[in-house]
């Protein structure tokens, strides 16, 4: 479905991503993990288009994404879904207007069509009811389920998730992890999932992959990630302050810097 | 030495720092209205943009509207009492109003309520993903939301321009003729006799340019607005900021032209 080769991205010269080699399946969930600044959100803009890699490729379905025109890549959005981090729901419309947004600009449907679909949508998510709220109305879990229920609204090959967990109490993450498992079970169809929950996401996985500082260090399935003896992979299953990955990110020792100051009583060994 | 040298190279980093942005903001301006060729077409929303801007903007020009014209008279009438010319209040009035005053007030409190609120609504867009969440759903967000606000504000600004000028024309009527004692007739019939089409045509092309500039400035700032709320607070206060000199500065460039 999504094969990514070689795909290397930089902002302003400095490395988000490198050497990334991996292979999005049809009908599975994939779950890209990693710590803050790992580079899971923009891998999964570059999966989604919204950003041009800075060298290798995104095939999607046989085209290459930094190689079509806008035309055939909003084509192609036809068939995606994608839900962010903070749901990105249009604030100036109701719940309603944001499910049928998609179906209003793409299709030709009746309004009563359009209505019986986006009750649909609704329902699966349990929003059935609250049509008539405001983004502004909703808790951030509820903003959630409606977002996924706007992705959903053209009931697209494939689905993009941003942190869905992220800033949920953990019953609405559940509900959401849930949602996501249970969706693509029933629709066949792909999900990628860009999470730093790791409960979540080896609970939803069939395919997982860990990323550290912009390269790829695990792959596989849950199973296989949980049984991983690799350091880095172990720290960060068990959320370990200590180990491979570093909690400070200061290019140079602290007390380096101190010893190093104009001015300052040098420390004698 | 090393201050000077300092100084002048802080000095050049800003000026390239303008050129920079002037440029980048007229790559953005003449990239998105070419937009405007390019279907599907975005009527209903322009529509909506015109409401939401122009209509929106209604009643601050009125009451700008109207105080100017008073003040104008007010002041005009003591001043042209002193040399016997009080008959010419109602063409200074009117002159006043439809060449200058009219399109840069109205496009001074324009920036004020409908400028701002462009820039704070695109960059909270940005900082809340909505402009990716529109990409994603195959709609194009310059198209959508740029553009429609841009000649929205192009031609909803002409409109209030008009607004204003008939509301300070007949605030400094009422104030020249009902209190100060002019003769209504003299009044009326001087500012006929010497206002003329190029005057009307003057504060039009004025305000056109003015909607489109500001419409331009205002959406670009929110477009380019660092993603965070201190970014988007930062951006509409600039937007303001430069919308209000670039108005002035404009105003003097069309004037020079038409004089």
């Amino acid at each position: 479905m999504i094969k990514i080769e070689a795909l290397s991205h930089a902002f302003n010269g400095v490395k988000a991503l490198d050497d990334i080699n991996m292979h999005i399946k049809k009908g599975e969930v994939t779950v890209i993990m990693g710590g803050s600044g790992s580079g899971k959100t923009t891998l999964l803009r570059l999966i989604a288009g919204l950003l041009t890699p800075t060298a290798g490729a995104i095939w999607f379905d046989g085209e290459d994404l930094a190689k079509v025109g806008r035309k055939r890549l909003y084509e192609l959005r036809l068939r995606v879904g994608m839900v962010f981090q903070y749901s990105a729901l249009l604030n100036s419309l109701n719940v309603y207007d944001n499910v049928a947004f998609t179906l209003h600009e793409h299709t030709k449907l009746d309004e009563s069509v359009i209505s019986t679909m986006v009750t649909m949508k609704l329902e699966q998510v349990g929003l059935r009811g609250f049509e008539q709220m405001m983004p502004s109305q909703l808790s951030g879990g509820m903003a959630k389920r409606v977002a996924f229920a706007r992705a959903l609204a053209m009931d697209p090959q494939v689905v993009y998730f941003d942190e869905p967990t992220s800033g949920l109490d953990p019953i609405s993450a559940g509900v959401v992890s849930t949602l996501i498992h249970e969706t693509t079970q029933k629709t066949k169809m792909t999900s990628v999932v860009v999470t730093h929950d790791v409960e979540a996401g080896l609970n939803i996985a069939d395919h997982v992959v860990l990323l550290w500082q912009g390269q790829i260090i695990a792959e596989g399935d849950a199973e296989s990630i949980r049984q991983s003896t690799d350091p880095r992979v172990v720290q960060f299953i068990k959320g370990e302050p200590n180990g491979p990955i570093p909690f400070s990110r200061s290019q140079t020792a602290y007390i380096d810097d101190l010893m190093h100051k104009p001015g300052y009583v040098r420390m004698q060994a | 030495m090393k201050a000077v040298t300092n100084f002048f190279g802080g000095f050049g980093r800003t000026v390239l720092h303008v050129i920079e942005k002037m440029g980048d903001a007229t790559m953005y301006g003449v990239s998105t209205v070419a937009l405007f060729f390019v279907p599907p077409w975005q009527g209903q929303h322009f529509i909506r943009q015109m409401y939401a801007l122009g209509v929106g903007s209604m009643v601050i020009i009125i009451i700008t509207g109207a105080f100017t014209g008073m003040v104008l008279a007010l002041q005009g009438y003591h001043m042209l009492v002193k040399v016997g010319t009080e008959s010419l209040l109602g063409p200074a009035v009117a002159l006043s109003i439809i060449r200058e005053l009219g399109p840069v007030l109205a496009a001074l409190m324009f920036v004020g309520r409908a400028g701002s609120s462009i820039t704070a609504e695109i960059g909270i867009m940005r900082v809340t993903e909505q402009m990716d969440s529109l990409e994603m759903m195959a709609v194009n967000p310059r198209s959508r939301v740029l553009l429609t606000r841009i000649i929205a504000s192009a031609l909803s600004l002409p409109l209030l321009v008009a607004i204003f000028d008939v509301v300070g024309l007949f605030a400094g009527y009422v104030i020249g003729v009902e209190m100060l004692g002019v003769n209504g007739g003299v009044y009326m019939g001087e500012t006929i006799d010497k206002i003329d089409m190029v005057d009307i045509s003057v504060g039009v092309t004025k305000s056109i340019y003015f909607g489109f500039l500001i419409g331009v400035i205002c959406t670009f700032m929110g477009y380019r607005a660092t993603a965070t709320t201190e970014g988007v607070a930062k951006a509409t206060t600039q937007a303001v900021m430069i919308c209000s000199v670039m108005v002035l500065i404009l105003d003097y460039i069309i004037t020079s032209f038409y004089l």
